[in-house]
């Protein structure tokens, strides 16, 4: 197997050799202090934005209900700190486009009120649908940066029978350690949220897969596993993208999740390992998801590691406070393979914002890009068994239906392509324009099925009111003709 | 030179199955060009183009009397689908790419009237006589018909506003 | 710091933000490497001639490249950077007969990177392997030239400076006393003479390790050929399927012949060891241009290549077959392409989507 690797290379995925994870990983948990404002998305999540229930110069406390969920997938937000709600409206999201989305800023009082403690509770001794439905309320959403609402995750499971979870700590991006903190600090948590996790969807084991570049966290999470039989802490190979859900469950349990299915679909729940400590927090406590831990990281911080930090910092207090060496070429949320460039340093971190990096322009560059030479490296590299360089001369020559054929629903965008590419094409982003593309025509099909029903509709509409005008005129003339005869009639029985 | 005559014939007539044979699996019926061209179009009739309709607009295109632009409500982006299906070169000239375009009423200067209400192909403004109209952005194509109809200038067409949800990433540049 | 931070950041980056060190040229001077030892071994063997003509075949090669990006106003400098065209008259210099005239390099070395790569659109976009298509087209048009092969020299016996320009340069023929047949040349002639190959090896086959034999530079320092091969594997330039699936389809065929029948059919140790099949096996076969990507196509292009090396040169008309065999081959590398490809996760070999086993509960 080693001299197979060693000649054949890994079946998927890429190594880079320097994952920059150390010394940030290493440096104890921060906890940031309040900055001054707020700004919390209504948007952290996958599905329907929450909708605010509070109201303008307001004030809130911490952990209060500041916008409910709508809809089955959904999830509610609070109030990170205590302070007057000053403006429910747009700020920048934090997203390459530098479009707008809806939040409400919260002027903070620095005295952190918070709401009166619930009495913690025995979670085994509730249902599983009050567990759920704790998880619910908390607003916990996956903290891997999927953001999908974990409350429907679990009822998703229950309902499916899924017999094993998968607990995400792979945590392969480089450069992030906010998952590595959680475990080396709080691995009893974790655990306790994995029992929870499987208390509320009936999952018989729990797999917690990790990377083995993490031996601290696998001793830690080992230890705390100890006691539960059906808890296994199972060491994977440090390799990107190990912390996608389709490439874990593969190496955890051998199976694969067919095309375009959940991995629920084959008896199997992911849930990573931030969202299980939340979980227990959420559902022991009753405290809901308003904080988490964020790495900073990149050479143009001063002091990189992880910290605690409010859901709705703006990056730039999060940059004041762990200092800056010199300007950022570029500033990311997310890890440097998946993550988003941010369009400037005054937009709110995230539920699922796992990380913000300060790169230099030393980290960044990136040379012109030249022609493919066909040298197969992105294929190798791809973990889904795409074939890049095919899908790429397809968009190039605008046959998005070709790109299509070829499966290109099926990238997860992780960038193993473009990171190994020789001639540096920007492959991720041609995926996604074409991605972005084919859903647009889609949707521009949808509309004009849409459009089409409407025009005909309307079309019937005036037939039938044609025809009831002719009808009714008719009537009318009938009922003329009638009149008339009648009164020439009478006229000439008057005669 | 027997078998030269034997081998030719040989070689003919399998080309010849061959051949009949591959007309008979992959015939095409019909002119369904037409017909793929007008599943393609709006299909709400709304007459921008001239033609009765659009089935009227897809047979003019599939006959090469128009060119593949012909349609405001399409836009560029109908206007592309068509030219990859017939396989030929476009000329954008006179289109140009805004994007989906919506009518926006100007409410300080709509006097309430109605005739745009009943241009509408699709019904997509709304609002009674004598009342400021609203059009609803998912109904309307971006036509212009209204436009036409409106006594006092008062629609305009706009590009629909970009958001999350649709913004893309823009096609990046290869080495030539 | 807010107004500072958002003036230097660019409005649109898309991900990844990091990249690995490695572009064309990085890869193609690996390539270099590998195929240093043996070349300079070639030169060795075959002294200052060998070293004239690999000289002006990658100069011919440079500068056919150097006048297509001119007259197509591409980049010129940038491009020759990239070392494809040096590699390719590289290349194609290991395949020439060492004394060889200066206008079979030339003119090889054009057509190369002209015909062979230019036309199609430059690197990355030709069909055929640039090298293999001049080697042939060299064959095919000056046969004479393409195989005077001469036994390598040492020491002594090499040619000063003066006399090697003479033989690259002074057009005069090669004297008889050390001209020589390469090894399949020699089968082929002998066999078609009705000769059988038993008596005409009846002293034992010269194949050598050390490589002292006539034929290319690429034929003679075999070794070092594999050698280098090896070196491109562990750099992760090129992977095993193509080199192993190319031989092993080469010696397979060749020793069950030569099994049957040794009197007409070659053994399996000198297919592999003569002509060009371990340089075809390792550099050339291995072009990424015109090879398949995925892995499985690898080996099924490794085994036509190998196996068409067998057929030509057991059946065919040339002593040597791995140029053609690899042309053949190129010309089925879209199709390989198109059929094999890496299976989808998730969906099987025809890419439906897999489907989910029923009854679990």
């Amino acid at each position: 197997m080693g001299l197979l690797e060693l000649l054949n290379g890994a079946r998927w995925g890429v190594h880079p050799h320097d994952d920059h994870k150390r010394p940030a990983a290493d440096v104890p948990l921060r906890v940031m202090p309040l900055p001054k404002r707020l700004c919390v998305p209504l948007l952290q999540h996958v599905g329907a934005p929450a909708k605010p229930c509070v109201a303008v110069g307001e004030r809130v406390l911490r952990g209060e209900l500041i916008a409910r969920a709508q809809g089955n997938v959904s999830a509610p937000v609070h109030a990170p700190s205590s302070g007057i709600v000053t403006a429910i409206g747009e700020v920048t999201a934090p997203h390459p486009s530098g479009l707008p989305f809806a939040a409400i800023t919260i002027e903070l009082d620095g005295k952190d009120e918070g709401l009166p403690t619930a009495e913690s509770v025995d979670p085994f001794g509730l249902e599983p649908a009050e567990v759920s439905q704790r998880i619910a309320d908390a607003g916990i959403v996956g903290l891997g940066g999927a953001t999908f609402p974990s409350a429907p995750k679990a009822q998703l499971g229950r309902k499916l029978a899924v017999q094993t979870l998968v607990i995400n700590g792979g945590e392969c991006e480089p450069y992030l350690s906010s998952d590595d903190s959680i475990m080396r600090e709080r691995a009893g948590e974790v655990i306790d949220g994995v029992r929870i996790l499987m208390h509320a969807t009936g999952a018989a084991e729990a797999l917690v897969g990790i990377e083995d570049n993490k031996p601290e966290a696998i001793v830690a999470m080992r230890k705390a596993a100890e006691p539960f039989a059906a808890i296994k802490v199972r060491p994977v190979p440090a390799r990107y993208p190990m912390g996608s859900d389709r490439q874990l469950v593969q190496v955890l349990t051998g199976k694969e999740v067919p095309s375009g299915a959940r991995t629920a679909s084959i008896g199997v729940l992911v849930n990573n390992v931030s969202t299980c400590a939340a979980i227990h927090r959420a559902v022991r406590t009753g405290e809901p998801l308003y904080r988490r831990i964020v790495t900073v990281n990149g050479g143009a911080v001063a002091q990189p590691g992880n910290v605690f930090v409010p859901i709705g910092t703006l990056i730039e207090d999060l940059l004041a406070f762990v200092g800056l060496k010199e300007t950022p070429a570029r500033l990311v949320m997310g890890g440097p393979m998946m993550g988003a460039a941010l369009p400037h340093a005054q937009v709110p971190t995230v539920k699922g914002c796992g990380g913000i990096l300060a790169l230099t322009a030393a980290e960044i560059t990136v040379a012109d890009p030249s022609p493919c030479i066909r040298c197969g490296s992105c294929v190798k590299a791809c973990p889904m068994g795409l074939v890049p360089l095919e899908m790429v001369a397809r968009i190039h020559a605008g046959d998005y239906e070709g790109a299509d054929k070829l499966a290109i629903d099926d990238c997860l965008a992780c960038g193993c392509c473009a990171y190994v590419c020789p001639s540096h094409i920007p492959l991720v982003q041609s995926f996604s324009h074409a991605k972005g593309e084919i859903w647009k025509r889609a949707q521009q099909k949808k509309r004009n099925e849409f459009t089409k029903g409407l025009a005909q509709a309307r079309t019937e509409r005036l037939e039938r009111e044609a025809r009831e005008r002719a009808e009714a005129a008719a009537k009318r003339k009938a009922a003329r003709a009638a009149q008339t005869a009648a009164a020439t009639g009478s006229q000439e029985t008057s005669a | 030179m027997l078998a030269a005559i034997l081998s030719l014939t040989a070689l003919g007539l399998t080309l010849g199955l061959g051949l009949g044979y591959t007309a008979r699996v992959f015939a095409v019926e019909g002119n369904s060009l037409v017909s793929e061209l007008a599943d393609m179009m709006p299909g709400t009739n709304c007459g921008q183009c001239g033609l009765a309709g659009c089935g009227a607009a897809a047979e003019a295109v599939a006959g090469g009397t128009v060119p593949a632009t012909v349609c405001p409500g399409g836009g560029v982006a109908l206007a592309q689908a068509i030219a990859a299906k017939l396989g030929i070169t476009l000329s954008l000239e006179g289109m140009e790419d805004k994007g989906p375009m919506v009518a926006e009423v100007a409410e300080d200067i709509c006097i309430g009237c109605g005739k745009c209400m009943k241009h509408c192909a699709t019904d997509a403004i709304v609002g009674a006589a004598k009342q400021i109209h609203g059009v609803l952005h998912e109904a309307c194509t971006g036509c212009g018909g209204c436009m036409e109809d409106c006594p006092t200038g008062a629609i305009v067409l706009r590009p629909l506003p970009v958001t999350l949800r649709d913004w893309n990433w823009t096609k990046p540049a290869l080495a030539a | 710091m807010n107004t500072s931070l958002s003036s230097v950041l660019p409005a649109v980056a898309a991900s990844p933000h990091a990249q690995a060190q490695g572009s064309i040229s990085s890869v193609m001077a690996k390539v270099m490497l590998a195929l240093a030892p043996a070349t300079l071994c070639g030169f060795w063997f075959f002294g200052l001639p060998a070293l004239s003509l690999w000289v002006v075949t990658v100069g011919a090669a440079v500068v056919g490249e150097a006048t297509c990006l001119r007259l197509m106003n591409k980049p010129v400098t940038s491009t020759l950077c990239d070392g494809s065209a040096v590699l390719t008259g590289w290349l194609l210099a290991m395949s020439l007969p060492p004394w060889a005239p200066w206008w079979i390099g030339v003119l090889g070395g054009l057509f190369a990177t002209v015909i062979g790569k230019q036309i199609f659109g430059g690197v990355g976009q030709n069909l055929f392997n640039p090298a293999m298509i001049a080697r042939v087209a060299l064959l095919v048009s000056f046969p004479v030239q393409m195989t005077a092969w001469v036994m390598p020299m040492t020491g002594a016996h090499a040619p000063g400076l003066l006399d090697a320009l003479q033989v690259t340069f002074g057009g005069g023929a090669i004297p008889d006393a050390i001209s020589s047949a390469s090894l399949l040349g020699h089968a082929k002639s002998e066999l078609s003479r009705g000769v059988d190959l038993l008596h005409v090896f009846a002293s034992g086959l010269p194949t050598s390790f050390s490589g002292e034999r006539p034929g290319s530079m690429g034929e003679t320092a075999v070794l070092l050929i594999a050698a280098g091969g090896v070196a491109l594997m562990l750099m992760r330039v090129i992977t095993w399927h193509i080199p192993l699936a190319m031989l092993a389809a080469l010696a397979i065929p060749a020793a069950i012949a030569h099994g049957i029948n040794p009197a007409r059919y070659l053994d399996a140790g000198t297919h592999v060891l003569s002509g060009a099949a371990m340089l075809g096996a390792f550099f050339i076969a291995t072009d990424y241009v015109s090879s398949p990507t995925s892995r499985a196509g690898q080996i099924v292009f490794g085994i036509g290549c190998g196996f068409l090396t067998w057929v030509i040169r057991t059946y065919g008309g040339y002593p040597e077959g791995v140029a053609f065999a690899v042309l053949l081959m190129n010309a089925l590398t879209p199709a390989i392409d198109r059929l094999v490809k890496p299976r989808v996760y998730g969906r099987d070999l025809k890419g439906q989507p897999l489907v989910l086993k029923t009854g679990g509960k």
